[in-house]
Formats: C-alpha cells, structure tokens, sequence
C-alpha cells in the first residue's frame, strides 16, 4: 500500500466508522423495530407491521403531538421577543463590553440544564424564594402557583433554550453596516420601520436558525415537564421515555421517534429551502 | 433615555439568566437544611460533601465523561473535518449529511436509538457506553468548528511545505494542526459545554454503574435535595467561572491587539 493511501485511510477511517456505527445503524435499527410487535413483556416479536402508525392517530397521542408543538412554538415566540431586543441593546455597546456580555449569557449555561431545572423548582414551588418574598412584603396574601402548570413550564422552556435564540440572532445583528441604520434614520424611518425593513431581513438567517435550534429541542426535553410540569403534563419527550422505559413498548416508542424525525426533516428542509446552511446550526 | 432603557432591559435578562443559580449557591451557605428561607451562614454543608460518597463519586464521574469525550470527539473530530476537506471519496455527500443528525434531530431519539443498540449488541450500560453516546453527539459539533477555520486556510502553504521536503506526518503535526488551533479549541469548548450539559442522552445510555451529577440530582429530586449538593454545584460552577474567566481575558487581549494594529 501506497503511503499516501495509508493517510488517506488514517483521515476518513474514523469518520466513516462513526457515521456507520453510532449515526446510521442506531437510526436504521429504530425504523426497522418501529414495524415490529411488543409482545407486552418488554420484548419484540419480529414481524412487519404498520400498526404502530395507525395507533400514533389515538386521539391521545394526537393530542400529545398537538400540545407538544404548540408548547415548542409558544417557547419559540418568546425566545424571539426576549431575543431581538437584548442583541440590538448589545450591538449598541462597545466591542470589548459586547465579548464580556456574550461570555455572560453563557455562564448559567455550563451548569448542568437539569441543575439549572432544579434552581427553578427552589424559586418557583409553593414554597418557594419567590412566594416566600411577595408574601413577606405583603404583595400578595395567598402564594402563587408558579409552577405544576403550563406557565411554569414555558418558564423552564425559555430559560433552557435561549441562549439558542440569543447566539446566532447577535451574530447576524453584529453583521449589518451601521450605515444602513444611519441612512434609514436620516430618511426619516420610525423606528418600527427601520426594526421591520432592516433589522429583521438583515437578521433573517440567525433567526431561522435560532427558531430551529429552539423548536425541535423543545420537542424532547421531558426533564423540564417532569420537575416544573409535576407529571401532569405530556409531551413528545415523556411520552417516548416511557414507551422504553416504564411501558416498555420499544416499536410503538420507536414508531413515535421516528415520526419525530420527520417533523424535525421537514423544519430542516424548510430552513434549507430559505437558504439556511447546515455549518451554521452547530455553533452554538 | 434609551440608553438607560437598553441597560435597564439588559439587566433584567441578566437577573433572569442568573436567579436559579444564584439560588443554588446562596442556600449552600444556608444554616437551615431545606432550600427554602435563608436563615444564616455556615460552612458545614462542604464539610458534608467530604463525608458524601455518592455526590463525589457522581461529581469524578462527571468529569471522567466529559473529560474523555472532549478528548477523544477534538481528536477524532479533527481528524474527520481535514480528512472530508481534503480527499474525495464514493459517499462523501451521504457521510457529510448523515453528519448533522446528532446536531438537528431531538437528543431523546438519539437517546433511545443508542440505548436499542447497544441493547441488541448485549453492551451493558455503563461508564463506556455513557461515554461513547457524548462522543457520538460531540463529534459533529466539533467538525463543523474546525471545518469553519479549514475553509479559510491556504492550501499553498501545504504544498510549499512538501515541495521542501516535509513528510506528511510533519505537515499535519507543524503546519495543519497549529494553524487550525483557533477551530479546534473553540469545537474543544463546545464538545466540554454539550458533554457537562447533557441530561436526555445520558439518561437513557448511562446505567446504574455510571451515576452523574444531573442524574443523581434528578433521581434526589423527588426524595428532597440536602444542601450538600448546593454545595457541590458551587463548586463546580466556581472552577467553570475560572476557565472561563481566563479564555474570555485572552480572547479580549487578542481583540486589544487586533485594535492597536
């Protein structure tokens, strides 16, 4: 063997080996096991069904499926509001106070999400710092319930996820020619007009990706139901954790997943079509 | 006026951001033992953390995962996005899109699609497939890093270096790997943050034998957290604080120079 084909081995070996092991296999075993039937011990019976499909459509997990989206989307919208405003503030500041403030929102984020979780849950129960304080100063006489709600759980959402929606909306903000903003205030543009004709398709590309990078974790993420949703709740993420864990009906799990995954194609084809490129989404 | 709104609107986020955590470290100088009203200060839930086996053991895990899957998906990562720049191949495309599922789809299919694996391949759950499963979710992000300092770097200087004699080995080692090192730290940092963040994906590839920090805490939530565990936190958080600290000091001197020049 050739010397140059030895290197050319040692490059791509690793890759394809990874591709193959722990991408595609993984994912073409849970699509062949999502035609296959539970035999109700924990077990599968391999068969060729597409029962697992029809029984997606139970009005039960429709209503999963629906609740799950629209709690991904209502945390979305809220990521964008809280979003636009804080990098447009930031893209004011000084370059160096721009790198401090960046570093800044990232700080909560290198403690572990679910420790974060945890925080959330001290703050928000009944007894919690925050009804203990607007109880102590009187603003309220009966504590609040903050959380085992849908608020509650939008709260753990956004928390978790907007750092997602912040990062690539301040990298496309930080793009745009400060003399666009300058000739539109000197054409006499109102604000909302300069925030809506430039601002918003200058930053077109960040938001598509940040909403990506929102959207479809916010599909999955049980943890933040099960601490701040007290159980009551059920989204995608518990009901596919429970399939394989707690039902112990992997196909009808797997059936779930992969349904998830063509949602999750369709948003990404989408993007794609827009003009989104695949690099962008991984520097988070 | 605006510029007092922006700040005001700044800090709010910031409070936001920062509560549950400020929280958490506060109440592990709390006297009184239940994480709900701040009585006094004391020490002693850190000298309770030296007597905790379990939170230390889960604290070493934490850092044995995420140490070894940052080493291992940098080096294999680096490798794989030099490797996909520079030859072609039959399936490059497929390997090239096959490469952003970890980063696109949902954390829980990923989860469950290694747990059915390693199920059907009898591995028993544990430290190594806890630690293959960061691995496989690191690797991606830290091609496209590196993949984005490749796509920048002049090729000639490669060629001039062979046309001089340079082996392959010593182009890679002398010449591709230091000018990459901006990419291969940054993919380095993220593949650290994605490993100690994790909770999905190690929930369903780690196992009885390999307990975590997230996952021991998630398993006392429902029994009641003692504040040893904030304690444990703080710690973590502090040691966090510093690396940081020191890479975003570096990265403003650089930005200094780049304005003097």
């Amino acid at each position: 063997m050739s010397n140059k084909k030895i290197w050319k081995i040692f490059f791509l070996a690793p890759i394809i080996i990874y591709v193959a092991l722990l991408i595609a296999l993984p994912l073409c075993y849970i699509l062949l096991i999502s035609f296959f039937k539970s035999d109700y011990y924990g077990g599968m019976i391999s068969t060729f069904t597409i029962q697992n499909y029809i029984d997606v459509f139970d009005q039960v997990y429709v209503s999963v499926f629906l609740k799950s989206i629209l709690i991904a989307g209502i945390t979305t919208i809220i990521c964008i509001l809280i979003s636009y405003p804080f990098v447009i503030a930031v893209s004011h500041k000084h370059p160096r106070t721009q790198k401090i403030l960046m570093t800044l929102v990232m700080v909560p984020f290198l403690t572990n999400s679910l420790i974060r979780m945890y925080g959330w849950l001290v703050l928000l129960r009944k007894s919690g710092v925050i009804n203990q304080v607007l109880l102590g100063t009187g603003i309220i006489s009966e504590p609040l319930s903050l959380m085992y709600n849908i608020p509650g759980i939008l709260i753990g959402m956004v928390y978790t996820l907007l750092p997602f929606m912040i990062l690539p909306l301040y990298s496309s903000v930080s793009t745009i020619e400060p003399y666009l903003l300058e000739a539109a205030s000197d054409l006499g543009a109102s604000k909302i007009k300069t925030f809506f004709k430039i601002i918003v398709p200058q930053t077109l590309p960040g938001l598509f990706n940040g909403s990506l990078m929102v959207f479809t974790p916010a599909l999955g993420y049980f943890f933040i139901i099960d601490i701040l949703g007290g159980g009551k709740m059920m989204i995608l993420g518990n009901l596919i954790k429970n399939q394989f864990l707690t039902a112990r009906n992997w196909p009808f799990g797997a059936a779930i997943s992969i349904i998830l995954v063509l949602i999750t194609s369709l948003i990404i084809l989408a993007y794609r079509k827009l003009g989104g490129k695949m690099d962008d989404l991984g520097g988070a | 006026m605006k510029k007092i709104m922006e700040n005001v609107y700044l800090i709010l986020v910031f409070i936001f951001l920062f509560l549950p955590i400020t929280v958490l470290i506060l109440f592990s100088f709390n006297t009184s033992s239940l994480n709900i009203v701040f009585e006094g200060f004391t020490l002693h839930w850190y000298q309770d953390l030296l007597q905790n086996r379990t939170l230390l053991e889960s604290l070493v895990n934490t850092l044995i995962v995420a140490g070894i899957s940052t080493i291992v998906s940098t080096a294999i990562g680096t490798i794989s996005a030099y490797g996909l720049h520079k030859y072609s191949f039959k399936g490059k495309n497929l390997v090239n899109e096959l490469l952003y599922i970890p980063v696109v789809i949902p954390e829980i299919v990923l989860g469950i699609a290694l747990l059915s694996v390693y199920t059907l391949l009898k591995l028993e759950l544990g430290m190594f497939t806890l630690i293959l499963a960061h691995i496989c979710f690191c690797i991606p992000f830290v091609i496209i890093s590196v993949r984005s300092v490749l796509e920048g770097m002049d090729s000639h200087i490669e060629e001039v270096a062979s046309d001089l004699g340079a082996s392959r080995f010593q182009i890679f080692t002398k010449i591709t790997i230091p000018m990459l090192m901006p990419g291969i730290l940054s993919g380095a940092q993220l593949a650290l943050t994605l490993s100690l963040d994790d909770v999905v994906i190690s929930y369903f590839t780690a196992g009885p034998g390999a307990n975590t920090l997230p996952l021991q805490v998630y398993s006392m939530i429902k029994t009641g957290i003692t504040p040893d565990v904030n304690a444990l936190i703080t710690i973590m958080l502090g040691i966090v604080f510093i690396l940081l600290t020191i890479s975003t000091v570096v990265q403003l001197r650089r930005l200094k120079k780049e304005d003097v020049r």
